[in-house]
């Protein structure tokens, strides 16, 4: 049957069936909103921890924040090395449309090298986009106006200045200062990477390496928040960081001029000490090198030219120089001599111009080949007799040979506060037979108490040596930290460090070696007549090591020979000499050793009298190093005064 | 609007007639619900104050988009129901040739594009037809008889279809789906079998594929990632990362007004539009979050009141489906931002920046208000 739909609208079943589903939608929306309520919960309540860690590192951030290095000066206050201000260009790479095309741009105005762009190549591939990173450092007064004129063709381009390690003094003071460079994988492994997380240089060589830490101070952090896009927004929180020591140097920065100028440009080391404290004042090794070549980065072909300069300008003869003692180690011999009583005052050898061993047909020749007749030790050491002390060591023997200059330091690295020192050589029979391979022979003891043969010692042990001499046997460790300074607190001065007395039966035994020293200047037979009569008393011993042997002239010293006038430079002798001044109050002790040269002696005059004569006789000299230790500082002065203006004029 | 003197005749009326009613009634506002909405458009002017990072002129902006949906509520709540019913098939026509107009001017305009520029106001075609597809079904669901025949069904989804792919195509898929979506709520209400539902539901599921074809690229992207956020930690998956990361951090009481790094930094994207539900998560803690799930809940509520007490179907179905979609908008916001839904754009509603989803729902809640405000009450 068909059934039509009744026309009229069941309104009742209407209402019932939209409540019905009402309440339906109602139920599913309460269960719908539970669920959400249960994600929330398991967010915000069960996770909370994840999340705030991950929200955290999101936003924070610990910045480094580089300590600024401590300064160092010299004994007088004189700035050896500072921290200047320099311009560098600095690229923000996210902040750049087209890099290439900007870096063409810019070279337009400031010259870029080939190297330049490379190394920003390089840099932008370890940086965040948002990093600053140097496009070109140190850039002139000029480039900088140039490009301050341009700044706003070039976005994302700024002048940055930063503080740059930098060395007034420039070559003079290099072998003791050394230098800072760039931080590498080598370095890595010494440092605590956290504290040197802000730092780019560190010290490569010299004072700058050794006292590296005290130098560099703490890290500094700056709490900051970023945002998405890496910038910092806010600090919240800053911990500053704590300066470097400045270091106080015992070094007289006009003695080291002085000495400098006295060497004049010869090949050679000097070693000034105060005997009383072991207080470095010199430390002269030439031919030297700019230090702040290195921490600007230096060029590879610069490093050849230096690295193959037949001169050695980056050997520090002062530490790592190894000469024969030659005759400076006479008067040590002669200590001993007077210690056992062998050779008391009384005793003469008769010095026909050779000795001979009983047991062997070799004959040792004396420097003067007509001898010097009879001799006691003063005589021995006045004339410097080589005869004499061959008589000397045979009847000591090497074992008391090698212990004298053991007590003295030979052999062994005086402990300065500089790196890689090296240590010298006392030979013995055991050393020989483990270093040559070969036996001891009578002859290597005899010519070990002349300085010849296997002993060998550095510029530093021998005026360390001296000093020794010169306080009777007290030893002092040398040492180059006069003190250091926390920035706006009180200095520390560094206590010396006394080592092994030399002790002596008779201490008058001091006084006949010291006399006989004064001899080597005062007497008419004495070897330092290059050095001349100065107007204060100086104990002295000279020397001349053998660089080349004639076979005539075997095992022969020479000290006023004139028949090496036709060899070459470099096969022409050293020659060396140790003294100290004055003699009953000593305040100086040196050991200058001038290679392929025979003008040690008047070398040592040079700097004894700088000294120990402020006014006279070198007036001209005093002048002149006044001048360089002091316009270094007024020229850096002016510097940035100078860029300080340009600045504001750039920015008016 | 009214005059002191209509008011005072309408208190005098109120005073003798037979029944109670109030000044709100007078002016068809539904006093419940009104500050149910105040409350939340307070609280997210609050929110979106801190999630624009202070900006005042997002704030200012806010603030006049309120006042003129506002005043559309108020204008929808004076036209009585028999008036949109009256009107729902040519309201209807209007919204879909509109949509047809825009995606013809996209085209020629080679882009997207929402809007038809009317010189004064933007017009939104899609936002008209929130309104324009429950008002329509409504109005043929009064017309027959309920259950629903198999071909008033197939004629539904015409009228919800035609508009939805039009506006998925513009391409805006967070409005086709809330479309759809409100066009399903009033067939639902309408009494659709739980058959048909089933039916649909597997259906669905067996044309996902078909689905995933006609998408867009990036609609895919959005698919994808909200699958496996991880996939793309710094492209799509980015967003649902740092939304989770802002709502996790922000813990129990959240870290406070203003201090919301997640948001503030920029590590939130749409921090003031789409994603400020994560804003207010990081800053208000779950507590917050549930004070406002309970506000929007309210809304819900009073909603769910009104269409049950409507005294027509066309009303009891319209006022329903609002309501549905109303919910559906917000719960799918939370659901993307909480990321247990996928992303797709559909604002936090009355807190979201922005003008134009304000305005309809507001244009919603206006013909709610109508509904609840032009009862005839019977005399006993």
């Amino acid at each position: 049957m068909y059934k039509r739909r009744t026309p009229i609208k069941n309104h009742i079943q209407e209402i019932r069936l939209v409540s019905q589903r009402s309440i339906t939608a109602l139920i599913v929306m309460v269960v719908l909103v539970l669920l959400l309520i249960c994600r929330l919960a398991y967010l915000q309540l069960s996770k909370h921890t994840l999340y705030t860690t991950l929200s955290q590192k999101n936003s924070l951030d610990l910045i480094p924040i580089e300590p600024t290095r401590g300064l160092i000066y010299d004994r007088n206050g004189v700035l050896l090395a500072e921290n200047i201000p320099v311009f560098s260009l600095d690229v923000t790479p996210y902040k750049v449309v087209n890099i290439p095309k900007a870096l063409a741009e810019i070279a337009k105005i400031i010259p870029l090298t080939d190297t330049d762009i490379a190394q920003f190549q390089k840099q932008l591939k370890q940086h965040r986009h948002f990093d600053e990173i140097p496009l070109k450092m140190r850039l002139t007064e000029i480039e900088v106006a140039k490009f301050s004129e341009n700044a706003y063709h070039f976005p994302g381009f700024v002048i940055k200045a930063r503080l740059i390690r930098h060395y007034p003094f420039d070559a003079n003071l290099s072998h003791v200062l050394g230098y800072v460079g760039r931080i590498n994988v080598e370095d890595l492994d010494d440092i605590d990477t956290t504290n040197y997380s802000a730092t780019n240089y560190i010290g490569k060589l010299g004072v700058e390496k050794f006292y590296e830490d005290e130098l560099h101070g703490t890290v500094g952090y700056e709490q900051v928040e970023n945002d998405a896009s890496g910038e910092p927004v806010r600090v919240l929180n800053q911990i500053k960081p704590t300066p470097g020591k400045n270091l106080y140097l015992t070094i007289d920065s006009k003695l080291q001029l002085a000495a400098e100028k006295a060497l004049d440009g010869q090949r050679g080391a000097i070693v000034v000490i105060q005997p009383s404290t072991g207080q470095v004042l010199a430390m002269v090794s030439q031919p030297s090198y700019d230090p702040n070549l290195f921490v600007a980065g230096i060029s590879s072909q610069d490093f050849q030219a230096l690295q193959n300069s037949p001169d050695r300008p980056l050997y520090n003869r002062t530490l790592r120089g190894l000469y024969p003692l030659a005759s400076t180690v006479k008067p040590f011999i002669a200590l001993e001599g007077l210690e056992t009583g062998i050779a008391t005052p009384d005793y003469t050898v008769f010095d026909p111009g050779w000795y001979q061993l009983k047991t062997s047909e070799h004959v040792f020749h004396d420097w003067q080949h007509h001898g010097h007749g009879t001799v006691n030790l003063t005589r021995a050491i006045i004339s410097s007799c080589d005869t004499y002390f061959y008589d000397l060591a045979s009847k000591l023997g090497i074992a008391r040979i090698d212990s004298i200059l053991t007590q003295f330091g030979f052999g062994e690295a005086t402990g300065i506060d500089l790196e890689d020192e090296l240590q010298g050589v006392v030979a013995s029979p055991a050393w020989k037979k483990h270093a040559k391979g070969i036996p001891w022979y009578q002859g290597d003891t005899l010519i070990s108490a002349i300085g010849q043969g296997y002993m060998q010692a550095t510029p530093l042990q021998l005026a360390h040596g001296v000093a020794t001499l010169a306080n009777r046997g007290q030893r002092l460790t040398p040492f180059l930290l006069l003190g250091d300074q926390v920035p706006g607190s009180s200095f520390h001065k560094t206590v010396p460090t006394p080592l092994n007395k030399v002790e002596l039966t008779d201490s008058n035994d001091w006084k006949i070696v010291i006399n006989a020293m004064r001899g080597v200047i005062e007497s008419p037979e004495g070897t330092g007549h290059r050095f001349g009569h100065p107007p204060y008393s100086v104990a002295a011993k000279t020397g001349t090591a053998q660089v080349y042997s004639f076979s005539k002239r075997h095992y022969e010293i020479d000290e006023n020979n004139t028949g090496e006038k036709n060899l070459p430079e470099k096969l022409r002798d050293h020659s060396l000499i140790i003294a100290f001044a004055p003699v009953e109050n000593p305040q100086i002790a040196i050991a200058v050793i001038v290679e392929n040269s025979k003008l040690a002696s008047s070398v040592a005059r040079q700097v004894l009298d700088y000294y120990l004569l402020p006014e006279a006789p070198n007036n001209a000299m005093n002048a002149e190093i006044l001048s360089k230790t002091i316009a270094p500082v007024k020229i850096a002065i002016a510097k940035i005064v100078d860029k300080y203006t340009e600045k504001k004029h750039v920015l008016g | 609007m009214f005059s002191v003197n209509t008011i005072k005749y309408r208190l005098k009326r109120r005073e003798v007639g037979t029944q109670y009613r109030t000044i709100w009634q007078c002016i068809h506002i539904d006093l419940p619900l009104l500050l149910s909405i105040l409350l939340l458009m307070g609280l997210g002017l609050f929110i979106l104050y801190s999630a624009s990072n202070r900006d005042m002129f997002v704030v200012e902006q806010q603030v006049m988009h309120i006042g003129l949906a506002l005043l559309v509520m108020f204008f929808f709540a004076q036209i009585p129901p028999t008036t949109y019913q009256r009107w729902a098939p040519w309201i209807y026509l209007a919204g879909v040739s509109l949509l047809l107009a825009v995606l013809i001017m996209g085209h020629i305009g080679k882009g997207a594009q929402r809007w038809l520029n009317l010189g004064v106001i933007r017009l939104q075609p899609s936002e008209v037809m929130k309104l324009a597809i429950p008002m329509i079904l409504a109005w043929h669901y009064h017309k027959i008889h309920l259950p629903l025949t198999a071909k008033s069904i197939i004629l539904s989804a015409f009228i919800i279809f035609v508009p939805a792919i039009l506006t998925a195509k513009q391409p805006d898929l967070g409005t086709a789906i809330l479309l759809v979506v409100a066009g399903g709520t009033t067939v639902l209400l309408a009494g659709l079998s739980w058959w048909i539902i089933s039916a649909l539901a597997g259906m669905t599921a067996l044309t996902a594929p078909l689905i995933w074809y006609v998408m867009h690229d990036y609609q895919r992207q959005r698919v994808l990632t909200f699958l496996n956020p991880e996939r793309d930690p710094l492209g799509a998956g980015y967003h649902i990362i740092q939304s989770k990361i802002a709502i996790g951090s922000g813990g129990l009481f959240g870290k406070g007004w203003l201090n919301g790094t997640q948001s503030h930094l920029h590590f939130l994207p749409e921090h003031s539009t789409d994603f400020i539900f994560a804003a207010c998560g990081e800053e208000f803690g779950f507590i917050g979050s549930l004070i406002l799930i309970a506000v929007l809940m309210t809304v819900v509520i009073r909603g769910l009141y009104i269409t049950i007490n409507a005294q027509d179907t066309f009303s009891r179905l319209l006022a329903g489906s609002l309501t549905l979609t109303f919910f559906v908008s917000f719960f799918v916001n939370m659901g993307m931002v909480t990321g247990i839904l996928p992303v797709v754009g559909i604002p936090l509603p009355l807190i979201s920046y922005g003008g134009s989803s304000m305005v309809t729902l507001m244009a919603s809640f206006g013909i709610l208000m109508s509904i609840q405000t032009h009862r005839k009450l019977l005399t006993t």
